[in-house]
């Protein structure tokens, strides 16, 4: 089986984050971190072949960013993926999820040309740094593939994909077939820890960067200039004004009531 | 004036979702608000629509129970209503939709099927000076706030729930009904539900559209009374931290935060939260936030609006008691 994790690189939530003077999400490598979120796919992609394996698989960790997202397929290698690939390429800048998927979709077609096909592509549920969870979507639809998404359970039986989903107070099975593009959620599983001898092996395996030449798009169909929404200013949301803080003295609970009540919000 | 589509969500009894009269009343005030409704449409829901002035009800009838597939069946109908609007009165203005998954899924699907732009997490529209609809987010747990336009196919935006107060048409309208058949490709109906089941109503608001939310967190710990007591007294629905979820204390629906619900309520009670990074990208969007911790460094108190230190377990049903006195 041969499966593709795509995972992104983010600002470290606890970071001071921001935009750059493009408007684009500053990313670097002193506070950038693989999406927590996607720990949760490779852990997934990593036990099911530990647990299914037939001896000829492998998980591919897939990126795309900047040189410094090299550190994300990186932790993704300790975490056990088998290789990674890296697009990278200055053109690709300021893409929008869109523009994202078809590179995306196109280095997964490429993989998928050398040697055994893609079965099953896996994703997070959400980028940490902008919380659309459009991506699985848009990727599968770039594929022309089926997707099953923000799963709780996954179950992977020959061609045959079942996945949980619990949503808006309906708890939903879905089965689709591979190929296909899974999103999975954080409640899934337990991402497991790399330990020193991962941490070491991970240092072995292999990261190939291709850029959108290797993977024939052409580079005035990506970026910020190619992406079907533009940002027109990102500016710092002033604070909020400092509320009212008060220690209970046993009237707290009171006081808050007359002040909802005043305020009509209660 | 040129149609504004929007996506009606409905509740499981086929009622209109409080969130959909939001984007009615957005709606208006782009242009002319046209229903996109999806399935059975009861009378009580046409005449729901009427009151809140939509000048259409565009119904795609497909050729497949909608409700045994996700996403793709949904958006070839969606693309199909976008393309009888196109023919009848031109290129609509927006396609609005709710900000929900579901909702974003099918954004995502037609988006790539129509070259249409996204917007997500929208808070505010606005048209500019050249009439483009500026689409207002939050980013970064509301430290930043972002605005775009769509500059390809149709502006497609997702609107967070309580961005518009829902507001009734001055006159109710006398819809037309357009029924468009549409057959569903094959590969749309690769992805099938096998099951659906609906857990019990709490009898409360939906937690993500709710205008009050009272939130339990850790400091409340595993008896849920003294918050269940508040949001009864408040009609508000109940929502949750991870903690507290991972205790097995609450059920994970009710999480609130990046990987649970997104909330912006008029009213945000939190018993017992601290205010991690993870649950405030939740929530930081709540009008009025109040926070009831004992720990007088709880980050919450950072963007609190009225901060209590102090024992969730005394001051909520002090706060329940005097609120239901000043209700009575």
């Amino acid at each position: 089986m041969k499966i593709v994790v795509c995972v992104k690189f983010v600002p470290d939530l606890q970071s001071d984050r921001g935009f750059t003077e493009a408007l684009t999400v500053a990313r670097t490598s002193d506070d950038g971190v693989l999406n927590e979120l996607d720990e949760n796919a490779l852990e997934f992609a990593v036990s099911l072949i530990e647990d299914q394996g037939s001896g000829d698989d492998e998980v591919i960790a897939l990126t795309m960013g900047p040189d410094d997202a090299e550190a994300a397929v990186r932790k993704a290698l300790q975490m056990g993926a088998d290789r990674a690939v890296h697009v990278c390429d200055d053109a690709i800048a300021g893409s929008d999820v869109f523009g994202t998927a078809r590179v995306l979709a196109a280095a997964i077609q490429r993989i998928g040309a050398e040697g055994a096909p893609v079965d099953l592509v896996l994703t997070g549920m959400a980028a940490l740094d902008s919380l659309t969870s459009l991506l699985p979507t848009a990727l599968a639809a770039s594929l022309g593939w089926p997707q099953a998404t923000l799963a709780i359970e996954l179950a992977v039986d020959g061609n045959t994909v079942t996945a949980k989903r619990s949503l808006d107070g309906a708890e939903e099975i879905m089965t689709t077939t591979l190929p296909a593009v899974c999103s999975v959620t954080d409640q899934i599983n337990e991402p497991r820890y790399p330990n020193f001898k991962a941490i070491m092996a991970a240092k072995k395996k292999s990261v190939e960067v291709l850029g959108l030449a290797d993977l024939g798009i052409d580079p005035g169909t990506v970026g910020t200039s190619a992406s079907w929404t533009q940002v027109v200013e990102a500016v710092a949301t002033p604070p909020r004004a400092q509320g009212i803080l008060v220690t209970d003295d046993g009237s707290a609970g009171a006081n808050l009531a007359d002040y909802l009540v005043e305020n009509h919000l209660a | 004036m040129a149609e504004v589509l929007v996506l009606i969500d409905r509740t499981e009894d086929g009622a209109v979702r409080h969130t959909s009269l939001e984007l009615l009343t957005l709606a208006r005030a782009l242009g002319e608000p046209v229903a996109l409704w999806l399935g059975e449409l009861g009378d009580g829901a046409k005449a729901t629509l009427a009151e809140y002035g939509a000048s259409a009800i565009v119904r795609p009838v497909p050729d497949v129970e909608l409700a045994e597939f996700i996403a793709l069946p949904h958006a070839e109908c969606v693309v199909a209503a976008l393309e009888d609007a196109k023919s009848r009165t031109g290129a609509p203005a927006a396609l609005l939709l709710s900000s929900s998954f579901e909702h974003k899924e099918v954004a995502a699907r037609v988006a790539v099927a129509t070259g249409s732009g996204v917007v997500v997490d929208v808070s505010s529209i606005v048209p500019d000076a050249e009439g483009r609809l500026v689409a207002e987010q939050s980013a970064f747990t509301g430290s930043f706030t972002v605005r775009s336009v769509v500059v390809s196919g149709t502006p497609i935006f997702a609107v967070k729930p309580n961005s518009v107060v829902a507001e009734a048409a001055d006159a109710a309208t006398s819809p037309e009904l357009v029924n468009i058949p549409v057959a569903i490709t094959a590969s749309a109906q690769t992805t099938r539900v096998t099951s659906r089941t609906v857990q019990p109503s709490s009898g409360r608001p939906e937690l993500a559209d709710a205008s009050s939310v009272v939130v339990t967190g850790r400091g409340v710990g595993s008896d849920l009374g003294v918050v269940e007591d508040l949001a009864d007294v408040l009609s508000a629905a109940v929502g949750s931290t991870r903690v507290v979820v991972d205790e097995g204390w609450i059920d994970h629906a009710t999480q609130v935060g990046q990987t649970g619900v997104t909330i912006s309520p008029k009213l945000y009670i939190g018993a017992g939260v601290s205010g991690a990074i993870h649950h405030r990208s939740g929530m930081q969007a709540s009008q009025t936030i109040v926070a009831i911790n004992i720990d007088p460094e709880a980050p919450i108190f950072e963007i609190a609006d009225y901060g209590i230190v102090g024992d969730a377990a005394t001051v909520l049903p002090q706060l329940t008691a005097r609120l239901r006195e000043l209700k009575a």
